[in-house]
């Protein structure tokens, strides 16, 4: 007698407590290897695009918040360097400077929040408690700048909002010096774990030529082999002033692309010491335009901007005939572009490993479904 | 550097496609007003000047097609031809115009560190582009967006279907005309 099988079709969500969000995954299975993968999104749409052109330029800012709401600066910043990019206005050195500072403090947030979601993911408990602590002190410092923990609405076009409140530099060197040494910590905590590695070494390959041909970018690329990050290949505001580096590797797994988020949490605390020595101690924070939020108009044109999230390329496509409001805007999402190639990396998987899978992409869903 | 790039383009789309596409033509100079004239009291709107077919744009080099210009062997030549390799799909966007409608794909070289707009115009009646995702997989969900969102059609494209509206969602609503139901948005 032979035993009947037959391919299975497994739901993955959109409730589920690993996607962070609202996502579906359809899983095709054969026993328990993925034979397709097929990505369900959408439910979170909101329609930002569309929003957009009915907002004068300055309104639109705090619907960036909302994309990516772990690391919000980025967003920020980009629509904001997007618009400037049109008008061709200059912005003033110590807004350059606060800008740098706190989108660095970001990312840190943004990458403690996934150390420790993915591990909790894949079964470990406690990481999730030490990096959310961590992240706190973080998140306190953009509090007492921007006055939100995570929808910041700091940026403007031509500049910030608010200029650092007394002690702030202090606090931020303060605060940098404290990840730096819980990060030797999650260290010895994690990365030597031996469950850990096995759970994540050889998992979820991905090639140098699939990262370009999907158009991946961020950790994810960097991981395998592709050395762009946009603050060093083509340095926006004034990202040439410090000294970093660019953290890489080779084998393209889950394990490398945690290995690279690590160091990069290193590197940035390097930027944010640097500028916060560099800093001029007072100056103009917003372009004397850009205080007037009626006045921006910029000329009829349109261009491409970009900027290097924590998830990777975010850019945004702007175009403007003349008037108070963009004419169009494209928002180009890091974790929209890079949730693609589960479909690509899915198969032959097997179903333990979908979650160590999707959660080492670091998607955040608010930014997939805009 | 970039107008160096922009001159390979184009040279290369030249013997790809004839001469004809990216040609410019300047417009004749307006007439001088004779003398004897009256002098109009409020100043005369200026003609907005034709769109320069290959320029840069903001430092970076931007061409612009017709829609039956673009094609996938053209994407595939700027992906693979030796001097441009152009292998990553950074951005594709659709832009609905009153006369017509435009779709860019902003174009990146990992190996040569060089950028390009291509720009593809097409009719706002029967909008459709040729489909870059058997070229760079990065249009896959790009396009697919830009179907559901705006209506162009990219015929070529392996799974052309609505992504982030339900599959049921009547009309795109990034299209200037598309009426937003104002009473159910608590607006009327």
């Amino acid at each position: 007698m032979s035993i009947k099988t037959e391919e299975m079709v497994l739901n993955m969500g959109p409730q589920h407590p690993s996607t962070h969000g609202v996502f579906r995954l359809k899983l095709h299975v054969s026993g328990e290897t993925i034979t397709k993968a097929e990505p369900v999104m959408g439910y979170l749409h909101r329609g930002s695009e569309k929003l957009a052109e009915g907002f004068i330029y300055t309104q639109f800012i705090p619907y960036t918040d909302r994309l990516d709401y772990l690391n919000a600066m980025t967003n920020n910043y980009v629509y904001c360097a997007g618009v400037e990019k049109l008008l061709g206005w200059e912005i003033p050195e110590r807004a350059e400077y606060l800008r740098v500072i706190t989108m660095e403090l970001n990312r840190i947030a943004s990458h403690l929040v996934w150390w420790g979601t993915y591990l909790l993911d894949i079964g470990a408990l406690s990481p999730f408690l030490y990096a959310f602590k961590d992240r706190e002190i973080v998140l306190d410092r953009l509090n007492e700048i921007s006055g939100a923990r995570m929808t910041f609405n700091y940026m403007r076009v031509g500049g910030v909002k608010w200029d650092a409140p007394a002690g702030w530099i202090e606090k931020v060197q303060e605060t940098v010096k404290q990840i730096s040494e819980s990060i030797e910590m999650f260290n010895t905590l994690v990365t030597g774990n031996e469950i850990f590695q096995s759970r994540t070494i050889g998992v979820g390959k991905l090639t140098k030529e699939q990262v370009i041909d999907w158009g991946l970018s961020g950790p994810i690329a960097r991981a395998s082999g592709v050395n762009i990050d946009l603050r060093k290949t083509e340095p926006y505001s004034i990202y040439d002033r410090f000294d970093f580096d660019v953290p890489v590797a080779e084998e393209g797994d889950a394990y490398a692309r945690y290995k690279v988020r690590i160091a990069e949490i290193r590197e940035s605390i390097k930027i944010v010491e640097q500028a916060c020595s560099q800093i001029p101690a007072e100056g103009e924070i917003i372009h004397k335009k850009g205080a007037r939020i009626m006045m921006i108009k910029p000329p009829a044109g349109e261009a491409y901007t970009r900027a290097e999230a924590s998830k990777g390329e975010i850019g945004v496509y702007v175009v403007s005939n003349g008037k108070t409001k963009p004419y169009r805007v494209k928002l180009r999402r890091p974790s929209f572009v890079n949730v693609a190639i589960l479909q690509d990396l899915l198969v032959g998987a097997s179903i333990q490993d979908v979650v160590a899978i999707f959660g080492s992409l670091d998607v955040v869903l608010g930014e997939v479904d805009a | 550097m970039s107008q160096e790039v922009l001159d390979l383009v184009t040279e290369k789309v030249h013997s790809f496609l004839g001469e004809e596409v990216l040609a410019y033509e300047e417009p004749e100079p307006p007439e001088e007003p004779r003398e004897e004239e009256e002098k109009p009291k409020r100043k005369k709107k200026e003609e907005p000047k034709p769109e320069r077919p290959a320029s840069l744009n903001f430092g970076q080099p931007m061409i612009i097609l017709n829609t039956e210009h673009w094609s996938q062997a053209l994407a595939e030549m700027l992906r693979d031809d030796e001097e441009l390799q152009f292998d990553f799909l950074s951005c594709v966007t659709g832009v609905d115009y009153p006369e017509h409608m435009e779709v860019i794909y902003n174009l990146y070289s990992t190996v040569k560190d060089h950028y390009l707009y291509v720009k593809v115009k097409t009719s706002r009646e029967e909008p459709a582009v040729a489909s870059s995702e058997p070229v760079w997989k990065a249009g896959d969900y790009m396009e697919r967006e830009i179907y559901d969102l705006m209506g162009i059609e990219f015929p070529g494209h392996k799974n052309q279907k609505r992504i982030l509206l339900a599959d049921d969602w009547e009309g795109h609503p990034l299209r200037k005309d598309y009426v937003t139901d104002k009473k159910a948005l608590g607006l009327d």
